[in-house]
């Protein structure tokens, strides 16, 4: 018997970044070359598969004979006629250039439930996504359920909204489902603005059609026929696909008039953001649909009552959607038993920052912080210490060591001052700056803030400039309760989540690095080296081979020296740029 | 341009809600969106111009002057801040000598700005340079791909 051979690479953000196209280019190539094409083509399918999860490790490319899979790390043109020749015609993998022990670490603790098929199934193919089990959810409950019974299971399933609010979503579908209105919408929210997040990213580039599946069913579920969703414009491929999905779905009679013989209709469009942050906010983001500046408006009633032009909608995040089709096909108590006692299922994460494994993961809700970072993520890079972990994004705040072990769960990270937020997750070692942090997140916020309300537009400068001050040095006493005091008072008079949650990274960076913002003020040092105008550069005579890269690098010519022989930084025209530091290969330059 | 615009103009039912898509694709088209396309709009649209200029000013996607022939993107998302993205920055300003405040420079050959997150987090920090997406990116390789681009003409 031939075998069946079956090529799978990562087109995912990280793939096509470092070149899952011009693998899949020289792979096509290869195997068109004369001798090998009788042999390998008619046996071989290759498919582009979204995210396959460890992103650091990319371009993943899967090799499945038989059933038998072999993945390969860190995939580049000049490697694929081996591979061809060695394991798709010899049948022998090349076993020095497969995945090792960390892949498998990796993918452990990993429940995959929302991103069951990404990595598996060709995004751009209705037809791999149908062969999948795709559209049975659908199907299930458009012929054979009613809008109370849907509403039932998802609420018994203890969904919570993965957006980062955690709204239990069957409450908000129900609410939705007893109002009696002609015209109600429901509107996915892919307007993944937290910056160090990309989960909807890749479930909308890796798998579009469960996140139309989940609508389809959500439509059901609240008797609506019209649908949005509201893509980020830094996400042109996520459009591009989820478009090609929604065609393909007209044109299998799963949108539009009369979904398959069942009398309901459900017309589903893309409407795409311009670039701003506040959008992803519920109000923001219905006036930017709306054609208008995506300014939120007061909510006096719940969206599910009162949206999108007045009328009743429904707006979850891509996830919640993406999780919908399983709720119903496997059944809420599956679902619920994955989760918490308070809350079903898994989550999606992104691990980024400090971390040896970097990528996308999927958890069950409960699982420990530590398990997280080191089981999956591998720990720290380069075996420094851990200090913190950010969740949450600009509404987030930072986690220290001593609570690594608490539950990955909406409540508990609140309790710890931080937020489940939409899935980021950004772990901090020694060499970050808890008070740069702060800044940084709040540069963001005060940048993004819509300017409507004093408190989140004027709030949010003061608090920056205070923090600017404090991390170049001019720090003065009382500034830290002053933060603190503001913090509270913007918190509590902010019209939307985005200006409650603004000094979240203050509060929480203050709460348990409060003697790095000390040093920062009374000694004037930066404790992690961090903040340009608290350290200098200098060379270690000792160490300096005087090589002359830190020379050559420094674009203020702030570097003297003689070839062979010692160099030296002139602190006055220095402008701490740090290319030097990173230029020299023999650890000559320090930084204090 | 007016041509242009027409034709834009003719794929979009007159409803206040295609206002963003219709201005997406005008910059597609020109680039960035100048005064007159503004104007043209206002009137064929009904739309007061103050309005437009209110929507274009408040969404970052939106440009109202030219940008450079080449685009530079560096990535200010989290994992890009820790990996050191404000030094990618700080040099790539200096080396294209743009003043404080300004994104492009003078001859209109390079724009330099900043983009909240791309999402291609794992490789931080990242730098998109006329599209293309660069990760793990060090002031040295960002200078090489800049004098690369400085000698195309």
């Amino acid at each position: 018997m031939r075998a069946d051979i079956k090529i799978k690479v990562c087109m995912g953000p990280g793939g096509i970044a470092k070149g899952g196209a011009d693998v899949i280019e020289a792979i096509k190539k290869e195997i068109n070359s004369t001798g090998k094409k009788a042999m390998i083509e008619k046996r071989c399918s290759l498919h582009q598969v979204g995210c396959l999860g460890f992103c650091a490790k990319d371009v993943l490319v899967e090799v499945i004979i038989n059933g038998n899979k072999t993945t390969y790390e860190h995939i580049k043109p000049d490697m694929i006629p081996r591979i061809v020749k060695e394991h798709l015609v010899e049948g022998k993998p090349v076993t020095e250039w497969a995945v090792g022990e960390e892949y498998r670490n990796f993918h452990k603790k990993q429940i995959k439930v929302v991103l069951s098929h990404c990595g598996e199934i060709d995004p751009e193919d209705i037809n791999a996504y149908i062969a999948a089990g795709g559209y049975e959810a659908a199907k299930k409950a458009l012929t054979s359920m009613s809008p109370e019974k849907v509403v039932e299971v998802v609420n018994a399933s203890k969904l919570r909204g993965r957006g980062g609010a955690g709204f239990p979503t069957g409450l908000k579908w129900e609410l939705s489902l007893k109002i009696k209105s002609e015209v109600k919408y429901i509107i996915c929210n892919g307007d993944e603005g937290d910056p160090g997040a990309f989960m909807d990213r890749s479930v909308m580039e890796g798998d579009p059609h469960s996140i139309i599946e989940g609508m389809i069913i959500c439509a059901k579920a609240t008797m609506s026929q019209h649908g949005f969703i509201y893509v980020r414009a830094e996400y042109p491929l996520a459009v591009k696909r989820l478009q090609l999905a929604i065609d393909q779905c007209y044109e299998a009679g799963l949108l539009g008039k009369n979904i398959l013989g069942t009398g309901c209709n459900f017309d589903l469009k893309i409407f795409q953001g311009a670039g701003a942050f506040v959008c992803g906010e519920a109000t923001a983001l219905m006036r930017s649909i709306e054609g208008k500046r995506g300014m939120p408006t007061p909510k006096l009633w719940r969206s599910a009552v009162k949206g999108l032009w007045d009328k009743p909608t429904v707006l979850n995040n891509v996830e919640t959607f993406a999780n919908v089709p399983q709720i119903i096909l496997k059944g809420a108590d599956w679902f619920r038993n994955l989760g918490t006692e308070r809350s079903g299922g898994t989550k999606v994460f992104a691990l980024t920052g400090k971390v040896k494994n970097a990528g996308l993961i999927e958890v069950p809700l409960g699982i420990s912080l530590r398990e997280i970072i080191y089981d999956i993520g591998g720990g720290i890079e380069g075996d420094r210490k851990f200090k913190a972990v950010q969740t949450g994004g600009p509404s987030g705040g930072c986690i220290p060591a001593g609570f690594l072990d608490i539950e990955v769960d909406y409540e508990p990270l609140a309790l710890a001052g931080s937020i489940m937020g939409s899935g980021g997750m950004i772990v901090l070692d020694e060499t970050d700056c808890m008070v740069n942090t702060a800044k940084f997140f709040l540069e963001f916020t005060q940048a993004e803030s819509c300017g409507k309300c004093t408190p989140c537009r004027i709030g949010t400068k003061r608090l920056l400039e205070i923090l600017e001050r404090i991390t170049s040095g001019k720090g003065k006493k009382g500034d830290i309760e002053l933060l603190e005091e503001l913090s509270e008072d913007i918190k509590a008079t902010s019209l939307c989540g985005l200006g409650m949650t603004a000094p979240n990274p203050v509060l929480s960076t203050i709460k348990y690095f409060r003697n790095e913002y000390e040093a920062h003020i009374i000694d004037k040092k930066c404790p992690a080296a961090v903040c340009k105008d608290l350290i200098k550069y200098f060379i270690l005579e000792k160490v300096c081979k005087g090589c002359g890269a830190c020379k050559r690098v420094c674009p203020a010519d702030a570097i003297r020296g003689i070839k062979k022989k010692p160099h030296r930084i002139d602190s006055n025209l220095c402008v701490k740029c740090g290319t030097c530091f990173y230029a020299c290969k023999f650890k000559a330059i320090m930084k204090i | 341009m007016e041509k242009k615009l027409e034709k834009i103009l003719k794929n979009y039912v007159k409803d206040e809600c295609n206002i963003i898509s219709t201005l997406q694709d005008v910059q597609e088209i020109l680039g960035y969106i100048p005064e007159e396309a503004i104007n043209f709009l206002s009137k064929k649209l009904d739309i007061p111009a103050s309005r437009l200029f209110g929507i274009i000013t408040f969404y970052s996607q939106f440009h109202l002057k030219p940008r450079g022939e080449n685009i530079i993107t560096i990535c200010r998302g989290t994992a890009c801040h820790v990996n050191g993205s404000e030094r990618l920055i700080n040099r790539l300003l200096i080396e294209l000598e743009i003043p404080p405040g300004g994104d492009t420079t003078d001859d209109l050959r390079f724009t330099a700005e900043k983009v909240n997150c791309v999402g291609t987090c794992s490789m931080a920090p990242v730098v998109i340079i006329n599209k293309r997406v660069h990760g793990e990116m060090t002031t040295d390789k960002l200078i090489k791909e800049i004098k690369i681009l400085k000698g195309k003409r």
